[in-house]
């Protein structure tokens, strides 16, 4: 088989067994795996900077937080309706990018990370400053008439699981062809020798400037599909938890591969319900992967897999 | 109250906020300095400082003077000691690499932060102050053309406050002291300078490195018992002064020790001031803001030479 081949196989296989999981899988289970769809989904919009151009954000809480308030704010305020809310979520988390990049982007490795953790506080401490629209700690719950689109109602669990489903394929797909396309591969020269690359002639500011664009893209999108989904608006999305949290998704499934995302977010999603019914200080556990990841496997569980098994995996 | 005094007693608190933050941002900037570290775990020790201040108060009971010296000795040696563990176990196995270790540091920040959720609770408790008069202060007046004073209701202190202000500037002088008149402070200077020629001339790096962040972490540690008979002792109260850090010690330049301590002075003394006129959150919004741009346009700091 040509790795073109395999690489379909696998991850059209991976899309079919999640699609197949909606029609077995017990309720709970079932609501877990939607919410955890759209969570990989924002993790691979992040993975895009950390794992394969090398730049790592802490901020990227900013991004989801622009989809979600986007699209919540959207429908709360001037009453627009879910398809248009979802779009104005997206656009929200790409300009923000944008932005953040023009700015961070001027800045490298420790100082890079620190940029964009500020930035992302910034946003956070405003969601709170601005609480009369967005309600702040609070936050706000997205009536039921404004997440139903094209007629569909997206409250309800058979259709959530399927439009998170939706979202996942749409994103994996886009990642899967970015990665590699050559523009794509251009990011990946940059992970490994940016210097190199800048003097074979490439803008690499340009080239980051548009990974940190599609990330947000991803990101945005991400947390509209979560505000609409699971019909919630509130600021703890913004906090810094939520910048941390993507990148143990990526480290643990194994930055700079597909399917990583996907599996760190699973794993973990299934770590912390199950540690929080035993303690309220599960990101206790959370703290000890990030220190045991970095420790003894940075490459993480699909990294760990293409060194020693599947070379081809992309 | 008249403006006048008003400023006054923002000068005192923001002093004293100046005074607390110049020992956590030294900390985190010596750190920096010798090791290029971004320790991201700092707030959670100077957490330590405080939640072992109440615990080493509780068990040594007596009057409260007591307890509060020993907690002032023993809280920043345990943090200290937890902190050249965290770096023997985590940071040197990663071979200090920059990105590496800030990663593995906010894993600390976790396991330390959850860890005192877990055998502490989620209560804030207080720690009594060892002495506490409360000093009214004067304010000049004009009456009748002639200078008179009087005594504004609600401007005054407490002792204990201006003891926090003697204290940050006594540890500080003895910081300065070790870093520019003895062989640890030369040692650690030769690190910070190249570390490889310090390597090549015998000095033992590692050990070096293990001491400096001992040390950042007790000076947190420090900070974090002189605060908690101000306010009170808490597993969350590590995020603000870690972000207040992070300000001071970017707006002092990265690693610069004098700098960071007249940043730690501005940004406290102005902290006071600006709550006054502007909401606290939009203060923290401005700060954070103003911090991401000058890492952006002049990561030298704001009093930083560029060659610095």
């Amino acid at each position: 088989m040509s790795d073109r081949a395999r690489v379909m196989a696998l991850h059209g296989g991976v899309l079919l067994a999640l699609l197949a999981a909606h029609f077995v899988l017990p309720a709970y289970h079932h609501g877990n795996m939607a919410r955890i769809m759209v969570l990989a989904s924002y993790a691979m919009g992040y993975n895009i900077v950390f794992g394969y151009t090398g730049l790592l954000s802490l901020g990227h809480a900013l991004l989801f937080a622009a989809g979600m308030y986007g699209m919540g704010l959207a429908v709360q305020h001037p009453g627009i309706g879910a398809g248009g809310a979802l779009v104005i979520g997206t656009f929200a988390g790409g300009a923000l990018a944008a932005a953040l990049g023009l700015l961070a982007l001027r800045t490298t490795g420790v100082a890079f990370m620190i940029v964009t953790l500020m930035f992302a506080q910034a946003g956070y401490l405003s969601v709170l400053y601005f609480a009369d629209w967005t309600r702040g700690d609070e936050g706000f719950v997205i009536a039921h008439a404004s997440r139903i689109l094209w007629g569909i109602d997206l409250s309800d669990a058979g259709y959530r699981y399927l439009a998170a489903w939706v979202l996942f394929a749409l994103v994996l797909g886009a990642c899967l062809w970015l990665v590699r396309a050559p523009v794509g591969r251009s990011l990946i020269a940059i992970r490994e020798n940016e210097p190199r690359l800048a003097m074979l002639g490439y803008n690499t500011f340009r080239l980051k400037l548009m990974a940190m664009t599609v990330s947000g893209i991803i990101a945005g999108a991400s947390g509209a599909a979560y505000a609409v989904l699971f019909g919630y608006a509130g600021a703890s999305f913004a906090g810094v938890e939520y910048s941390i949290l993507p990148l143990l998704w990526v480290l643990l499934g194994g930055a700079g591969t597909a399917l990583g995302p996907l599996i760190g977010t699973f794993f973990m999603f299934y770590l912390i319900d199950l540690s929080s019914g035993v303690t309220t200080a599960y990101m206790l556990i959370a703290g000890a992967a990030l220190v045991l990841l970095t420790l003894f496997a940075p490459q993480g569980m699909m990294g760990e897999l293409r060194r020693r098994i599947w070379r081809w995996l992309p | 109250m008249d403006l006048g005094p008003y400023l006054l007693l923002a000068t005192l608190e923001g002093a004293v906020m100046a005074s607390v933050l110049a020992l956590t941002a030294v900390g985190l900037s010596l750190v920096f300095g010798v090791m290029r570290v971004v320790n991201i775990a700092h707030g959670e020790f100077f957490m330590l400082g405080a939640v072992l201040a109440w615990y080493i108060t509780q068990v040594i009971g007596g009057p409260p003077g007591l307890g509060f010296v020993a907690a002032l000795v023993a809280a920043p040696l345990i943090v200290g000691t937890i902190a050249v563990a965290a770096d023997i176990a985590i940071l040197r196995r990663l071979d200090y690499d920059p990105e590496r270790t800030i990663v593995a540091t906010i894993g600390l920040l976790y396991i330390i932060q959850q860890l005192t959720l877990m055998g502490y609770g989620p209560e804030a408790r207080p720690v009594g102050p060892p002495f506490n008069a409360r000093l009214a202060l004067p304010w000049v007046q004009i009456k009748d053309g002639a200078f008179a004073l009087y005594w504004p209701w609600g401007l005054g202190t407490t002792s204990y406050k201006l003891a926090v202000i003697g204290a940050g500037a006594i540890v500080l002088l003895g910081v300065w002291a070790m870093m520019a008149r003895t062989r640890v402070g030369l040692v650690m200077r030769a690190v910070q300078a190249d570390r490889d020629m310090a390597l090549a001339f015998g000095i033992p790096v590692e050990r070096v490195y293990a001491m400096v962040f001992g040390i950042g972490a007790a000076l947190a540690a420090l900070a974090g018992v002189l605060v908690v008979p101000i306010s009170q002792a808490h597993y969350l109260m590590g995020a603000d002064p870690l972000l207040l850090a992070f300000t001071v010690v970017i707006i002092g330049g990265l690693g610069s020790l004098p700098g960071t301590v007249v940043a730690a002075i501005l940004i406290g003394l102005s902290d006071g001031m600006i709550s006054v006129f502007f909401s606290p959150t939009l203060a923290k919004i401005l700060a954070t803001l103003l911090v991401a741009l000058v890492l952006v346009f002049r990561p030298q700091g704001l009093f930083g030479s560029r060659a610095g």
